[in-house]
């Protein structure tokens, strides 16, 4: 039934694009083609179709009540129509499970593709293909920066020598291997290939060589092999952009000068130092800028998000504007401002992130194969048995020989061999996609007079590596039984020993007098603690150490589950314990630590003292600012929040049962900070009675936030953070700073606001064991 | 191959121990060019002293535990032949060693790296990881950054997950089983000792 509907709703799209297109008649760009483009008039037909049908009425001279002016709005209701009609084939995919388990998606895309382009074709009107401009600046960035960003550090730093090895040697390899070859068959006499000289089968091959990040994600995310795999053939899809984008401009060049000289040759080499290297500084330094502006934005947490995206985009085109490679700047940036702007941002802008990186990539990745499909029914095609068939099968017998003479080198340094299996999979999972078609596009016509053979040659492996590598690789790896994915998170057990060996192999290095792997890494970690973490992470959390970050996402998420599991429903067997949430206290100098201890009535007292003006204080917080998400309390999620406040009652007494540490009051200070801290259900059950509408209130509040977060402490139980304003002298508590306070906040929002969301909304595909990786792990 | 048999004729009981650690020719004389590099006064042994040169031991925050590892109890000295057999320890496991029946363990089996690891966590070599000893380890870790409390939490934390026989300590093959999702043999080897 669902699926009926979905595909009359789709059906009118389709059929309301298809006219839209004829109506606008956007030109196509092949070499030979140049029809005109299409008179007003032809407006009027499709309108017809269209089910808008009020401006049939009779047309007297007078006052038009209603009147169609679609040229107005053409480009952005064209663009949100082919995003729309996109997504709901993304929809339609999941509807249909049995298909969407056969057939990788990227697969019925293009093939939804190529039926838009037919129907577009029928009316009689010109497709729109693939300009590569939208391309390369729109529809790329998104994939790659969410890729960048969620980027598994640890395994690819692991594996880096490898990927090099594959991206740089191999594209070569493929490249030249490829053209050459095709050089060849060009000569042969049956051919009628004369035409086609060196330069261009050069380059040809070039682009023709680079394996496509957007396939291989496209293919490999739905497959789920295990980490190292998915990770070489990943890097290596990610790392060859340097490789392609100096071949080819260098092939290009070469191409208007007829002739190569040996320093041509090195300057070919020297420029892809430069492209790949410099694309990693360019990254790099937008992605310390982007760190550095996040420490400063715990005022305005609304628009951190935007600050990661607009760094990176720009990072991206700066890279561009040098013919720099832009992939690789957009990963460099990704990578080198995650670890800092999470330590800084709020969670909600983290979620953020997360999502509107996984949607744009999702959109930008299902046009793009859409469009790859579209493109091949309108782009002007020329097809040549030999030369289209030579391509193929040498692109296959390259990426393979290349792979196995490259795994045979790279496994002598390898610790962890690469076995028969896992090359088959890299070299089966080669897959190429738009990026190849883009650059075939963008040849110029009077250097390349074959560019639609290049074209058809192109959209050929393409169309076979995507629809048969992509549809037969999962059978295959299921067949030949290829360690999958593991599911599960990180222990703290992994995490303490996997520090502890890291620790203990550095010092074994140390002691052979070997400076290996461990060694420099544990320079770079050091360094990172010392220098870099000050000047990029706001407040405390710059000397958080990993593990105790790791220990409190873990709790942290422990705590969710506890809830989400409802109260009256067995504990788990490890329970959050109380003590683990509380505040970093760093303790900073001896000197502090020397102070004499209060005794613990006085504390209490104070406590009370500031609880009882605290409270007072608390009024003012909520004025209205645009730029605060202040919620109304009185919005849907009341009746959620009471059956989670009944939960929440329901889970304290059986957690107050388990408690190791007695109640409250006579707690020692520290224990008593920690309690309270810790504890998301019982804090957010205080605040659910006390004052519903906190619960809901974003910390882009104009006052700051650390200190609102301090306030909500102290309503249930008053603790010691303020005390040093109210009573100098004497007294041993450190007073955590509002910044320090920072690290409180997020036990604090975090699971409030998660129970929200937890409720209704799984989230994206878990990225969450990436998450959990602290900087260099 | 004329220097390296020569050089080798000099190490005593070259033979034997490339017998039973697997290490090459090169490897037995490379690591006995840093037995006579660290030590200094040319006695034949190393004591801790030695080990202590090492500056960046001293900055790793396990590093004496490390160095006591090298020492067996109640000796004082480290001659080259346990130095060679502790370090045999981080050889990256060879995959396709023919496994004869009747032969022992290789000293670099993943079992065996388990064991070394484990035993510098046990420092009463009483089989088990008692809190307190795991508390050491986290206190040297983390050192200044983290309070006590906080330490102690995490102790509780890591027993409760890895304590199957709820015996309030960590046996060896409970930290087996708790690392048997990270590859040891990676995990724990060095590539230079191949």
């Amino acid at each position: 039934m669902e699926l009926k509907m979905f595909l009359l709703v789709s059906g009118l799209l389709v059929g309301s694009l298809v006219a839209l297109g004829g109506a606008s008649g956007s030109p196509a760009k092949g070499c030979k083609d140049n029809k005109p483009p299409v008179i007003e008039k032809d407006c009027h037909e499709p309108a017809k179709n269209r089910t808008d049908k009020k401006e049939n009425e009779t047309v007297k001279k007078s006052f038009p009540v209603l009147s169609l002016d679609y040229e107005n709005v053409r480009l952005p209701f064209e663009i949100s129509l082919w995003v729309l009609m996109a997504s709901l084939m993304k929809l339609g995919f999941h509807l249909m499970p049995r298909l969407s388990s056969i057939v990788p998606e990227s697969c019925l895309l293009i093939v939804v593709g190529l039926l838009v382009g037919g129907l577009i074709k029928l009316v009689g009107e010109v497709p729109p293909v693939l300009e590569s401009k939208i391309f390369f600046f729109y529809l790329l960035p998104p994939i790659i920066l969410d890729a960048g960003y969620f980027l598994p550090i640890r395994q690819f730093t692991e594996n880096l020598g490898t990927i090099l090895m594959f991206a740089v040697v191999g594209t070569l390899w493929n490249a030249f291997f490829v053209g050459g070859l095709l050089y060849g068959v060009c000569q042969l006499q049956s051919a009628n290939l004369g035409d086609v000289n060196l330069l261009s089968c050069l380059l040809f091959g070039s682009i023709l060589s680079a394996v496509d990040p957007v396939a291989v994600l496209a293919v490999f995310e739905e497959i789920h092999i295990n980490e190292l795999l998915h990770i070489l053939v990943f890097g290596e899809s990610l790392l060859n952009d340097a490789v392609t984008v100096v071949l080819y401009h260098l092939f290009e060049e070469f191409s208007n000068a007829n002739t190569i000289t040996a320093t041509d040759v090195f300057l070919g080499v020297v420029c892809f130092l430069v492209v790949s290297l410099g694309g990693i500084v360019v990254g790099a330094i937008y992605g310390i800028l982007a760190a550095f502006t996040s420490r400063f934005t715990s005022h305005t947490r609304v628009i951190e998000p935007l600050f990661v995206f607009v760094y990176s985009y720009m990072a991206y085109l700066s890279a561009e504007v040098f013919h720099l490679s832009g992939i690789m700047a957009l990963i460099a940036c990704g990578a080198v401002m995650r670890p800092y702007v999470e330590a800084n941002i709020s969670h909600k802008s983290h979620t953020t992130i997360k999502y509107f990186l996984k949607m744009w990539s999702s959109v930008s990745d299902t046009l793009i194969f859409i469009f790859l499909g579209v493109s091949t029914v309108a782009g002007p095609h020329e097809w040549n048995w030999i030369f289209v068939g030579a391509t193929l099968f040498f692109c296959l017998v390259a990426r393979v020989l290349g792979v196995i003479g490259l795994t045979f080198v790279i496994n002598k340094f390898r610790i962890v061999k690469l076995t028969s299996k896992d090359q088959f999979i890299i070299a089966y999972g080669g897959l190429r996609g738009a990026i190849a078609f883009s650059l075939v596009y963008l040849l110029s016509c009077d250097h390349f007079p074959r560019k639609n053979m290049f074209l058809t040659a192109i959209i050929t492996v393409i169309f076979f590596t995507v629809f048969v590598q992509g549809m037969t690789i999962r059978p295959l790896v299921d067949l030949l039984a290829v360690k999958k994915k593991q599911e599960t998170k990180r222990s703290i057990n992994e995490e303490i020993h996997t520090q502890f060996l890291d620790h203990l192999l550095t010092g074994i290095e140390d002691i052979c007098g070997h400076y290996g792997h461990h060694h420099w890494k544990d320079k770079l970690n050091r360094f990172n603690k010392k220098y870099v973490k000050k000047c990029l992470i706001a407040g405390e959390r710059s000397k958080e150490p990993q593990l105790i970050a790791f220990y409190h996402k873990m709790e942290m998420k422990q705590a969710i589950e506890l809830v989400e599991s409802g109260g009256g429903s067995k504990l788990p067997s490890a329970m959050p314990s109380t003590v683990s949430m509380q505040n970093i206290q760093p303790k900073r100098s001896s000197q502090e630590r020397a102070l004499p201890q209060l005794s613990k009535a006085r504390e209490e007292e104070i406590r009370k003292i500031l609880r009882t003006n605290l409270q007072k204080t608390r009024q003012r917080l909520y004025s209205y600012n645009r730029h605060t998400l202040i919620a109304d309390p009185y919005e849907d999620g009341w009746n959620e929040m009471l059956i989670r406040r009944k939960k929440m009652k329901d889970l304290e007494k059986k957690m107050n049962n388990y408690l190791t540490v007695p109640a409250p009051p006579s707690d020692s200070p520290s224990v008593a900070r920690a309690r309270l801290t810790s504890d998301p259900q019982v804090r957010g059950l205080k605040s659910a009675t006390k004052n519903i509408p906190s619960i809901k209130v974003d910390f882009a509040s104009p006052q700051n936030p650390e200190s609102f977060s301090v306030e909500d402490e102290f309503r249930q139980k008053g603790s010691q953070p303020k005390e040093s304003k109210e009573d100098d002298g004497g007294l041993t508590m450190k007073v955590p700073s509002p910044e320090k306070q920072k690290k409180d906040k997020t036990p604090d929002e975090e699971p409030q606001q998660r129970l929200m969301r937890c409720l209704s909304d799984p989230g994206p595909a878990a990225e969450e064991e990436d998450e959990d990786d602290p900087f260099l792990p | 191959m004329g220097s390296t048999s020569s050089t080798l004729l000099k190490i005593p009981n070259a033979e034997v121990l490339m017998q039973e650690t697997g290490f090459s020719p090169a490897h037995i004389i490379r690591l006995h060019d840093r037995f006579k590099a660290l030590d200094k006064e040319g006695r034949g042994y190393l004591c801790p002293q030695d080990f202590g040169a090492i500056k960046e031991l001293a900055m790793n925050p396990i590093g004496d535990r490390i160095i006591g590892a090298f020492f067996s109890p109640g000796k004082e000295t480290v001659d080259f032949s346990t130095f060679v057999k502790i370090l045999a320890h981080f050889r990256p496991v060879d995959k396709d060693r023919p496994k004869e029946p009747n032969s022992p363990e290789p000293i670099n089996s993943r079992s065996n790296k388990l064991k070394f690891a484990f035993q510098l966590y046990d420092q009463d070599k009483d089989g088990k990881i008692s809190r307190d000893e795991l508390l050491k380890v986290l206190r040297a870790m983390l050192g200044m950054q983290v309070t006590e409390e906080q330490l102690e939490s995490i102790a509780d934390r890591t027993i409760q997950e890895a304590d199957l026989d709820r015996d309030e300590a960590i046996s060896f093959e409970e930290f087996r089983k708790s690392l048997e999702k990270v590859n040891i043999d990676h995990k724990m080897s060095i590539r230079f000792l191949r």
